[in-house]
């Protein structure tokens, strides 16, 4: 499920193709938009403030940078006019072009944009190492709190909506940090100082110039504003036919053998007509920016060239005042386009800060108790007193369960599925809280104890094999960091495994592939056996441990199992009624509640529903 | 990639026009520098006045003048006469003019006012700049409004710079036109292309491209080729149609200037290059350490409860933290590498500029050009620039591009294995349904042992037969051979006495009810997973099925009844509903065999055995097929058959296998705990 979640995430159309192909391209047409944009925003800016002196030095050099920038077309216009006057001096035969001082204006222009490209090099230099650096916060942070957030939360979210916190939204953020920011702060002093510059050299052309900016800036948001319903289209329409694919390839051996190609066919071609449509309006229209904003500009050159030159007859103006304006309507087009896209690009930021934020706010787990309760020599005996409990207070799934556990004993919970059998020892562990009543190992309430302590009274085998992409040997120090290597054989030994881990290539080294799909289910259950023989504890958890694996292999955990749960208080829920026969005590588990308890013979002298249950496996109805 | 253009015929003529456009926007792009500097030559230098010829002249100075022409040229000259008066002549100078003619013009003029020492010696653009000056003088003369005269020119040439501009706009906008829906439709072919070749492949290619591939080339790599088409219209011509057009106008303007424009471009695209090369492999460690960061939460996210049960949070921290780091650090060095580019591009750019002003000024003291003929060049040295620019970038971006090509062809090249014969055997109407397998030997593509070898049974209408074994023994090989997912080595599968491989695959398929290992429900409700069986199933069948399946109870309980709607993949039921759905799937439809293929594994034994009963009742006279992992299961089906490695260990029912077949006793004795 998270990985096609993380498929479709990616899908987001990447047409940012940087520099040349104007600004407004991609980011920013999503049209996404934050529930709480200022809130979001000055959390951001909090995150942010640790770097107050950086970023006041980054500000700095944007605008020197800037400032040089912007001064070079007016030096390197007087020296066109030096130029152009020498020139016509010459024709007249009255002087000469004065090469000396346009040699001193050229290196000075040359000094200029020397200064301000090292400057721009190190605002650039600072802002990305603030900027990975608040990636690289917000991603311990997220990583943090992934832990200390309560079960139930999973319960309601898929893993691919918070990997896509971690990564994409993550990223949305560092993009907006290390380029948005200073092209912000560059943009203003851009328009600002090449405003100042225009005006120097004369307001009738500035004016001109000016008068294309309402244009620029309504054609430019008009087209946003446009673009952004087709991108939003196009991204209903790629998740419809994205959608559609996954789960038709998903799916592709049950398409076949109920003959759904043609349905299946027909299904995805509305969906890739409605892309297309939508796509090729968006692409068209994030297209056009780039020629309206090149046609704008157009304009506001011709203007300046006719103005200019009817100026330059009157002498109101030079030549090289013609070329600096032209240089300088140049540098205003651009700025101006990111202006105009800016709020949108802050709105998908804050909006992807505010899933990354939203996140880390989520209330943690109930905290410690201030007092905890040591239990060093923990005995293994459990107590449930009146327990209730629901994942959703409304609808109960334990209802007033107790049952006393001896230390030592071998306690089995069947029961049909949905029982709540697995709630059961969730609730023992404290990965979720009772909504009454008590829990009570060695007579103390499990509320007492810090949950590391509590939980270092156990250990649990689980159907669902976890293990992780690393050696066997680790995987195996997972139940205790401390062991020694020695110490890990001896567990994989008593757990049946040290056999087949030999016979694999590396052996204990061998590292497991990232899905883990290079051992069998089987050879996976037996690391985790093994890795809870290590663990040592005193009661231990096996929840469907063997379901999922064949007879054969099963006869050998079940081994495993029996050498694990000696001297232990253990749990056992199976469905396979074999499995638990032996145990000492069986509780029979019906809609949240022990309807029936004792051994497998008084079970079965009972009659009740546990012989149905048990008969009902040979058959015997018919 | 090439191949995937193929998918464009269609709009090989729009792309033609587009091309066509795009000449026409580079030669009005670059027409607007020339312009520019006709105003700041002619236009304020000149005072409007564009040709050392006027178009009017006292008739005492023209004789002159033509005392001074060759016989050629006086030719010429009387050609363009317009019309005359006593005083003065009018001449026709809005026409072509040959370059030599008004040189020649230009020094009779000269020489006419006897200052032929002037232009001793002089190149051209001299003798034409006194020529104009001339005119300039003899318009005075004549009392003509010059500032008029000025300002007209001005405007005209501005109009025309307008002119250009709306051109050049119609055109880039009508080439996105035609590039936007030439990507987007060319996409949607290539799309629909991949998603039927793939809806037509057997299971074997989907193991061999495995599903997750399979969906990204549909989804992602087709969306990069969206982008590199529409990119290769407007830039990858574009860019080189502006970068020559640029450097020929250039070399018009200056010749002798050109070497600062290759300097510039060399040195630009040696920064890029290095930059790039810099960047490139790192950008691809990201990728990985991205991936890496993935897996370590999402392992963290599948493993919660381990993770807390054995108290290793701080140790999942670690690891993420240790991957986080390497990420950042890795980013850090790319962005700082990125960030070199656009100072340094500036400063190139820019640099340029004031190169070309002080190579260019000792040119125009010279003569050899104009100071309006500089700005264009500068002008034009930008654009050059920026094409080169433009090309490096989808250098940049091709290569990205040409591997998803690549995998999107690699998914159009497969052919499925499995296909029907150009004859196929049409079935009876009435079909009985019996399966025979008879010395069937089934290898996975690529696998290196057979998965089964000489299976021989037959499934006869009526009865159950049942397949058990441990994991890896071939039971859900065997059932997937029916329906024809894979096709048999050797060996042969016959239904009623018909090789299933002579049939067509829909027509075989029609004949089997089917529920596959893996319970897929699509999204929708659970009716129209339902009737996925059968679209013209009633609501009696609907209900009638579910009873069988055991699936009425939890149907009842949803506040929808059958119009709960069922998420993609079927999440938001329990896995034994899955199961429920997906056998009554199966079973709306009227099949005449029905396979389980280890499909009561999750229900509990109550259910799995009141299922069982009603499934006698309702498909009894049918050919059953059941994979089982329970002995419970099967133990009352007509035929059991052992598997243990690919191959029969055991055929006949419970009993029977009791007493004969190890493999089966020790399954019994493990579940059952029978000793006996």
């Amino acid at each position: 499920m998270s990985q096609e979640n993380d498929i479709r995430k990616q899908n987001k159309p990447k047409m940012g193709m940087g520099m040349g192909m104007g600004p407004g391209h991609g980011r920013g047409m999503s049209g996404e938009k934050a529930k709480n944009f200022k809130g979001t925003m000055s959390r951001l800016a909090g995150y942010m403030s640790k770097y107050k002196i950086k970023i006041i030095v980054v500000i700095f050099f944007a605008i020197s940078s800037t400032a040089s920038m912007i001064i070079g077309p007016k030096i390197m216009g007087n020296a066109t006019t030096t130029l152009f006057t020498g020139l016509l001096q010459k024709l007249k035969g009255s002087g000469e072009i004065d090469f000396k001082l346009i040699s001193y204006l050229l290196a000075g222009t040359l000094m200029l944009y020397l200064i301000s490209a090292l400057f721009s090099y190190i605002m650039g230099w600072i802002m990305t190492s603030v900027s990975t650096d608040i990636t690289y916060r917000l991603r311990k942070d997220i990583s943090h709190k992934m832990n200390k957030i309560p079960l139930n939360y999973y319960d309601k979210t898929n893993h691919g909506q918070i990997l896509s916190r971690i990564t994409n939204d993550v990223d949305t953020v560092n993009q907006t940090l290390s380029q948005s920011m200073t092209q912000i702060i560059t943009s203003i002093f851009t328009v600002i100082g090449v405003m100042v510059m225009m005006l120097s050299i004369n307001w009738m052309m500035t004016l001109a110039a000016f008068v294309i900016l309402p244009l620029s800036m309504g054609l430019v948001g008009k087209i946003i504003k446009q673009s952004q319903k087709y991108f939003k289209e196009q991204q209903a329409s790629i998740g419809n036919a994205n959608g559609h694919i996954e789960e038709m390839y998903g799916g592709h051996l049950v398409m076949k053998a109920f003959n759904g190609e043609d349905a299946s066919i027909e299904k995805f071609e509305t969906f890739n007509d409605s892309l297309y449509k939508s796509a090729w309006k968006s692409q068209f229209l994030s297209g056009m920016m780039m020629p309206i904003m090149t046609f704008v500009g157009n304009i506001g050159y011709v203007l300046i060239s006719i103005l200019g030159g009817y100026l330059a007859i009157k002498k109101a103006i030079s030549v090289g005042d013609i070329q600096a304006f032209i240089q300088y309507v140049r540098n205003f087009n651009q700025p101006i386009g990111q202006l105009a896209n800016i709020s949108n690009v802050l709105q998908q930021t804050a909006a992807a800060a505010e899933r990354v934020f939203e996140f880390l706010d989520i209330e943690q787990e109930i905290s410690e108790t201030k007092t905890p309760v040591e239990n060093i020599n923990s005995k293994g005996e459990v107590e449930f007193k009146n327990v209730h409990f629901g994942y959703n207070p409304n609808t109960p799934v334990i209802k007033n369960f107790s049952a006393k556990v001896a230390p030592g004993t071998k306690v089995a919970i069947v029961g049909p599925t949905g029982a709540g059998k697995t709630t059961i020892v969730k609730l023992l562990m404290r990965f979720y809280d009772v909504n009454s009543g008590e829990i009570l190992v060695d007579g103390n309430n499990i509320q007492n104890f810090t949950r590391n302590e509590l939980r270092n009274n156990f250990a649990m085998v689980l159907q669902d094999a976890w293990l992780y992409n690393s050696t066997i040997m680790e995987n195996i120090r997972y139940g205790n960091p401390n062991a020694t290597d020695q110490q890990v054989i001896e567990a994989a030994k008593a757990a049946h495994a040290d056999h087949f881990i030999h016979t694999l290539p590396d052996g204990y080294n061998m590292i497991l592939n990232e899905e883990t799909s290079n051992i069998s289910q089987g050879q996976k259950q037996l690391i985790t056996i093994a890795r809870a023989i290590l663990a040592n504890p005193k009661i231990l958890i096996l929840d469907e441990a063997t379901s999922s694996v064949d007879t054969r292999t099963e006869g050998l955990i079940q081994n495993a199992m029996d050498n694990l749960m000696e001297n232990r208080t253990s749990f056992v829920i199976a469905h396979r009624l074999s499995t638990i026969r032996n145990a000492d005590l069986i509780l029979v588990m019906k809609d949240g509640d022990i309807i029936e308890q004792g051994t497998h013979n008084q079970l079965l002298e009972m009659s009740g529903f546990y012989s149905e249950l048990y008969l009902s496996q040979f058959d015997k109805i018919n | 990639m090439l191949k995937l253009f193929k998918y464009l015929k269609p709009y090989l003529f729009p792309v033609i026009i587009a091309v066509g456009l795009l000449y026409l926007q580079v030669n009005t792009d670059l027409s607007l520098p020339d312009y520019m500097s006709k105003i700041v030559n002619t236009g304020i230098q000149q005072g409007g006045i564009e040709y050392p010829i006027p178009s009017v002249i006292r008739n005492s100075e023209l004789k002159n003048i033509e005392k001074n022409l060759d016989d050629i040229n006086l030719r010429h000259l009387q050609q363009i006469y317009k019309n005359s008066d006593s005083e003065k002549t009018f001449i026709d100078i809005n026409g072509k003019l040959s370059e030599d003619f008004i040189i020649q013009f230009s020094k009779a003029f000269i020489l006419s006012k006897n200052m032929g020492q002037l232009i001793e010696g002089q190149d051209n653009n001299v003798i034409i700049q006194i020529g104009i000056s001339l005119v300039r003088a003899e318009y005075e003369v004549l009392g003509i409004d010059m500032q008029l005269l000025q300002s007209t020119f001005i405007l005209k040439t501005g109009g025309m710079m307008l002119l250009m501009t709306l051109i050049s706009v119609l055109c880039a906008v009508s080439v996105g036109f035609i590039g936007s829906k030439t990507a987007a439709g060319g996409a949607r072919k290539i799309r629909s292309e991949i998603f039927e070749k793939v809806e037509s492949f057997s299971s074997a290619e989907f193991d061999t491209f495995s599903t997750a591939s399979l969906i990204t080339r549909s989804t992602n790599d087709v969306t990069q080729i969206q982008t590199v088409i529409f990119m290769i219209i407007r830039m990858v011509i574009y860019a080189p149609l502006l970068g020559v057009g640029g450097f020929i106008r250039a070399m018009g303007k200056a010749p002798s200037m050109g070497w600062l424009i290759g300097l510039a471009v060399v040195i630009l695209l040696t920064i890029i290059i290095s930059v790039m090369s810099i960047a490139m492999p790192k950008f691809k460690k990201v990728q990985e350490l991205v991936d890496k960061l993935n897996l370590v939460a999402r392992e963290n996210l599948s493993g919660l409860l381990v993770v807390r049960a054995f108290n290793r949070q701080k140790f999942e921290e670690n690891r993420f933290d240790s991957v986080n780091k390497d990420l950042t650090a890795t980013n850090l060095f790319i962005s700082r590498t990125m960030v070199t580019l656009m100072p340094v591009i500036m400063l190139i750019m820019n640099g340029l500029s004031i190169a070309i002003i002080w190579v260019g000024s000792k040119q125009v003291s010279l003569g050899y050009m104009q100071v309006g003929d500089m700005m264009a060049f500068i002008q034009y040295a930008m654009q050059i620039v920026m094409s080169f620019m433009m090309l490096s970038m989808v250098f940049i971006f091709l290569p990205r591009a040409s591997v998803s090509g690549k995998r999107i062809i690699e998914v159009l090249e497969t052919e499925s294995s499995i296909k029907d014969k150009k004859t196929t055997t049409p079935l009876p109407d009435k079909i009985k349904g019996e399966i025979e397998f008879t010395d069937v030997t089934f290898k996975y593509p690529g696998g290196e042992v057979d998965a089964l070898s000489t299976i021989s049974f037959i499934a006869k209408p009526g009865t159950t037969t049942a397949f058990i074994g441990s994991t890896g023994s071939g039971k859900s090989t065997i059932v997937n051979l029916i329906p024809r997912f894979y096709d048999v080595t050797s060996g042969q599968i016959t239904l009623d006495g018909i090789d299933i491989r002579d049939l067509d695959q829909k027509t075989l398929r029609s004949t089997i009810g089917f529920v596959p290992q893996k319970n897929v429900l699509f999204s929708g409700t659970i009716e129209s997973n339902l009737k996925y069986g059968n679209k013209n199933a009633t609501k009696n069948d609907l209900e009638r099925i579910v009873k069988v399946s055991q699936a009425h109870e939890f149907i009842k309980q949803k506040d929808e009844g059958f119009n709960f709607p069922i998420s993609q993949d079927g999440t938001n039921v329990s896995g034994g509903q899955r199961q429920r759905l997906a056998i009554s799937r199966a079973l709306m439809k009227d099949a005449s065999i029905y396979v389980f293929d280890d499909s009561f594994s999750a229900l509990d034994f109550k259910t799995d055995a009141t299922l069982r009963r009603e499934l006698k009742d309702s498909i009894g006279g049918k050919t059953v097929i059941i994979v089982a992992q329970r002995v419970a299961t099967i133990m009352n089906a007509e035929q059991i058959i052992v598997l243990d490695d690919g191959k029969i260990v055991g055929q006949g029912t419970h009993k029977e296998l009791l007493q004969t077949c190890k493999e089966y006793i020790e399954i019994a004795n493990s579940q059952l705990g029978l000793q006996e």
